[in-house]
């Protein structure tokens, strides 16, 4: 076609073999076919963490726009003992919740995974405390925990145990064990019924064979379980940490950080300081510094789920 | 949003009822000649937008509402009254300002108005026509409006809180009346304590409680966080004074204490295990409307904060100022709404349907009906007087909003009275802190 066309047309020709072409290009079809879920992740995951990264940068207020102040918010935070004191916090908060979340979950799942009466409905049940709204259970523990009408207090009074109300939210040891407490009621049906689903798909077959072979009880769960699990435990428990270090619900209803902010989390702290007290700026530096922890926690699930040890046992490499 | 007139219908004609049943035609026609001859006259066709926060007693809403009715009805502007919770007001007002559209005015907390003093309508004929009529404003509140001799706002009312206790407590531990200075007030939170009637005040983070108080057992020792020049004086003896007396006093208290939101002591009085506290006029209006609790009504009364070794009241209690922002296209109808909410036949009325929620402040409304219609009542018309502004001797302003809201003050005293801190700590922190602040 191109040898009959008069010199002129030429480039209106070429336009269209252009458009031709990108016309029958796949790749140009997969991106128009990828934009509304990239415009997504952009509009509602990206601009905000790049928005709340640039205000961290600011001493913006709230209705107030700010000025670029580089990394002075960051420099305040360096040498400032209740940011650090929310670290450790959330450190410990996430840690020992999650360390427990994960036993009692997988306690949990292997129990209600037996055979026994009721299963269905028992397996309903344990979903409870994930399906009550967090504000919820938090206002009720905070009544648990009441300085004054704490149902334990009352009880354990009545029995003659303690003659005082146990202080609960007002001490520092116990008000964190309190929190934690309530985090991990909070938190252990979600690994649970996610491990359970794990074990469901362990093939009986392995079972039957090993138990052929003379394998306890515990070597059952040693050498076949556990090594079939660990991709499902890798993602539920990254899933479990993000979760609980970002925690704020549970914490801002029962103690607003209190006592003497020794139940203070980053994220508490950061609403604390940015909605309650005004100052955008520092708040979003004290969630930006959360980021690296949370990139922390996110890497070691990726690089772990990428190794076929993980996923296949320990000597399939 | 609510629209006002949407609102009336919703509520069964509530406003309109309430305006019928309060004070009948009669506030109609006050409205009326009001509008006659009133300095500012509504523009024609004005339509404001007005936020306030929301009310905890019904009747200072129905009042509120019965105003803005009259005013409407009386210069024809348009009025779109919504309410937001304590914590929203702030926010809202300054994204308005911000945007410099949405609200005509704005009836905030705190030192509102100076968060934006370029974007408010200065206030001074409003302030002036009513100080003068009315006995002029109180100290505090002048402060907490003014910049130089602007006014950036009008301060409407103060939320009052003082001293709650129950009477045959005091009584038993040997006190025949509520004690009026530092020393002899520990002694009686002792006494109370050996009788197992023991008094409490929040020691966590609890805006209006914890910090009420605190800052009463600061000031009252002459100690400050900042001085007038904004300088941060909070590592001072006098600070060291004050937390020795706060521990002192935290050891004679209910257990718990370090718990205790703005609701705890609430709840700990009403049921009986509380003896003394330090709260807005809602406890005895709670124990007043149930008539389960007759016997607890009856003994409980109010008194004035004990005045420290400064040898002045040193009150922190909560301002509550309007503005109207510069960018409303009716500065006149918005002028003459506030003018009009402060004249006699209106706030009177108003300050009675708050029950003792609100405190005047203008000094003229102090022998309002409100303050002897039930003597429990009286101390509470004492509140715009007794205070000093949210900063203290320091600027008020945002800096000094901030330092509140963020719990400086409270965190010091809590850090040294449950251990947790020495003394040197616990003003180190606090130090460390406002300059963040005060940067």
């Amino acid at each position: 076609m191109a040898d009959v066309a008069i010199p002129r047309a030429k480039p209106q020709m070429s336009e269209d073999n252009a458009w031709t072409q990108l016309k029958h290009n796949r790749n140009w079809l997969g991106f128009w076919f990828m934009v509304p879920a990239m415009a997504f992740l952009i509009f509602f995951l990206a601009y905000p963490l790049g928005l709340g990264i640039w205000l961290s940068f600011t001493d913006t207020r709230i209705g107030r726009v700010g000025h670029f102040v580089a990394t002075e918010n960051y420099e305040w935070l360096w040498d400032d003992s209740i940011f650090w004191l929310s670290v450790f916090n959330t450190l410990l908060y996430t840690f020992v919740a999650s360390a427990l979340k994960f036993a009692i979950g997988l306690y949990l799942a292997l129990l209600l995974n037996e055979n026994m009466p009721f299963k269905a409905m028992l397996r309903a049940m344990v979903l409870i405390p994930f399906i009550v709204p967090t504000v919820l259970s938090a206002l009720a523990f905070w009544w648990i925990f009441d300085s004054q009408f704490s149902i334990i207090s009352w009880s354990l009074k009545h029995l003659g145990v303690i003659n005082q109300n146990i202080n609960f939210l007002g001490d520092t040891t116990w008000a964190r064990i309190c929190v934690i407490f309530a985090n991990i009621w909070r938190g252990v049906p979600f690994v649970a019924i996610t491990l359970l689903a794990g074990l469901q798909t362990v093939s009986p077959s392995l079972y039957e064979a090993a138990t052929l072979d003379g394998a306890t009880r515990w070597q059952n769960f040693r050498f076949i379980t556990y090594p079939l699990l660990t991709p499902i435990i890798a993602v539920v428990m990254t899933f479990s940490v993000l979760f609980t270090f970002t925690d704020f619900q549970l914490i801002w209803a029962m103690t607003r950080g209190g006592p003497v902010n020794a139940t203070h989390l980053m994220a508490t702290l950061s609403y604390q300081r940015a909605i309650i007290a005004g100052q955008l700026g520092e708040g979003a530096a004290i969630s930006s510094a959360m980021i690296p922890f949370l990139l922390a926690a996110i890497m070691v699930s990726w690089f772990g789920l990428q190794r076929r040890k993980w996923q296949q046992g320990e000597n399939n490499d | 949003m609510q629209d006002f007139t949407r609102r009336t219908l919703l509520q069964g004609g509530t406003a309109l009822a309430a305006t019928g049943m309060l004070t009948g035609p009669a506030l109609f026609d006050f409205a009326k000649a009001w509008a006659q001859s009133a300095p500012w006259k509504a523009e024609p066709g004005a339509k404001l937008t007005v936020m306030r926060w929301k009310r905890f007693v019904p009747a200072e809403d129905d009042a509120f509402n019965a105003m803005v009715a009259a005013f409407k009805a009386a210069t024809g502007t348009e009025m779109n009254v919504f309410s937001e919770s304590f914590e929203d007001v702030q926010p809202k007002a300054s994204v308005a300002a911000n945007t410099g559209s949405g609200l005509d005015l704005a009836w905030g907390l705190h030192t509102l108005p100076q968060l934006f003093p370029t974007k408010v309508l200065k206030m001074n004929d409003v302030a002036d026509y009513l100080g003068n009529k009315y006995g002029g404003w109180t100290d505090a509140a002048a402060k907490t409006c003014k910049q130089g001799n602007d006014w950036l706002g009008i301060p409407v009312a103060t939320n009052g809180g003082y001293m709650t206790y129950r009477k045959s407590a005091l009584d038993k531990a040997g006190f025949k009346e509520f004690p009026k200075d530092f020393p002899s007030f520990l002694e009686m939170c002792k006494a109370l304590k050996a009788n197992n009637t023991p008094a409490g005040f929040a020691l966590g983070h609890a805006s209006g409680d914890g910090n009420s108080w605190l800052h009463w057992v600061l000031w009252g020792h002459g100690a400050y966080t900042v001085d007038q020049n904004d300088k941060i004086v909070i590592n001072s003896p006098e600070t060291a004074k004050a937390l020795e007396y706060c521990k002192a006093l935290y050891e004679s208290f209910i257990p718990g204490t370090a718990s205790w939101n703005d609701s705890s002591n609430n709840k700990a009085f009403l049921a009986g295990e509380l003896y003394c506290t330090a709260n807005g006029i809602s406890i005895y209006v709670a124990a007043k409307t149930d008539a389960s609790k007759k016997e607890l009504t009856q003994d409980t009364y109010h008194a004035l904060w004990p005045v420290g070794p400064v040898g002045k009241p040193t009150e922190l209690q909560l301002a509550l100022p309007i503005l109207a922002f510069n960018f409303t296209k009716y500065p006149n109808a918005a002028k003459a709404f506030v003018a009009f909410m402060l004249e006699k036949e209106n706030y009177e009325k108003w300050l009675d349907g708050a029950q003792g929620y609100l405190t005047q402040t203008l000094n003229g409304y102090e022998s309002a009906p409100i303050w002897t219609a039930d003597p429990k009542n009286a101390v509470f018309s004492q509140a715009s007087k007794r205070t000093l502004p949210a900063a203290g001797i320091g600027t008020v302003g945002e800096k000094a909003a901030t330092a509140i809201a963020d719990f400086i003050v409270v965190d010091m005293f809590a850090n040294y009275c449950t251990g947790t801190k020495d003394a040197k700590g616990a003003m180190a922190e606090a130090e460390r802190q406002l300059k963040r602040i005060y940067r």
